[in-house]
């Protein structure tokens, strides 16, 4: 993989990196403890971008199940969140699809251990009051 | 110094282009998968530059460097990254002094023939545009850092 990474500029114009530098800039700037950023740190970190977004769409594709219809989807993308140990920092942002009356059920089925709980912590004193 | 939560996306044209040039040809890449390796990008940016910045803290250095950055991939266990990083970084090296010198060629030329200039100027403006708005940014960050 990073054979293709090295020499790729085909098109035109050879670009060092293909994504907007003062774009990077804010999202880096984004995060409050960051000062000052030097132009050097700014264009390694727009091409470890670039090259993130490539790993990330070949490990999932490769990894995915859309490999026999050539397709690329979002279920392959958080399988890879979730299953890979080097893109668990994506699980938050790319959570599991599940259908919504399967949710629903885990919703009941997590109220009713709580009330559980409850019923356990306030014990008799529940018990009494509704008695 | 983001206003708006859509200046943390990353242009989707771009982040299309990228996702289809790494995968084989023909492969369809859905709607909101494109949207979600965007979103990926843009968490991908912000996780690197807290794992380069502790490492500048580290070095009680204000601002992050090249160092910083090539550190950060190892933290994040993204090694693979660090050889192409580290040869763009050289590309990148040599690029400024090839454009320092033509710029040192240019002002001689320019006591020479006064004529030629406007020409240079249109063909270069596409790249210097860019590093000039950066630099500014950086002059601005100085005086905010001062303050």
């Amino acid at each position: 993989m990073a054979d293709a990474v090295a020499g790729r500029d085909k098109c035109g114009e050879p670009r060092l990196v293909s994504l907007p530098l003062s774009r990077i800039r804010v999202i880096m700037k984004s995060s409050p403890e960051v000062s000052s950023i030097n132009q050097e740190a700014l264009v390694l970190t727009a091409k470890a971008t670039e090259l993130f977004v490539q790993y990330l769409a070949t490990y999932s594709y490769r990894h995915g199940s859309g490999k026999e219809k050539k397709a690329l989807t979002y279920s392959d993308l958080s399988n890879t969140a979730e299953e890979s140990e080097t893109f668990q920092f994506l699980a938050d942002i790319l959570p599991k699809k599940i259908l919504a009356s399967k949710y629903l059920k885990m919703l009941k089925e997590k109220r009713d251990e709580d009330e559980e709980e409850n019923d356990s912590d306030d014990g008799s004193a529940g018990d009494e009051a509704e008695s | 110094m983001a206003e708006r939560p859509e200046d943390l996306n990353l242009p989707n044209a771009v982040i299309t282009r990228i996702i289809k040039e790494a995968l084989p040809d023909g492969v369809n890449i859905s709607k909101e998968a494109r949207s979600a390796i965007s979103r990926a990008a843009s968490v991908f940016v912000l996780y690197a530059t807290s794992c380069a910045n502790n490492f500048a803290m580290k070095g009680k250095r204000k601002t992050l460097n090249a160092s910083d950055v090539l550190s950060a991939m190892e933290e994040m266990e993204f090694q693979r990254f660090v050889t192409p990083l580290k040869e763009a970084l050289e590309a990148y090296r040599r690029e400024q002094k090839g454009k320092k010198e033509a710029s040192e060629q240019k002002k001689k030329d320019k006591d020479k023939k006064t004529d030629a200039e406007e020409q240079d100027k249109s063909r270069d403006e596409d790249n210097d545009e860019d590093e000039e708005r950066l630099e500014e940014e950086e002059q601005n960050e100085e005086e905010e850092v001062d303050n």
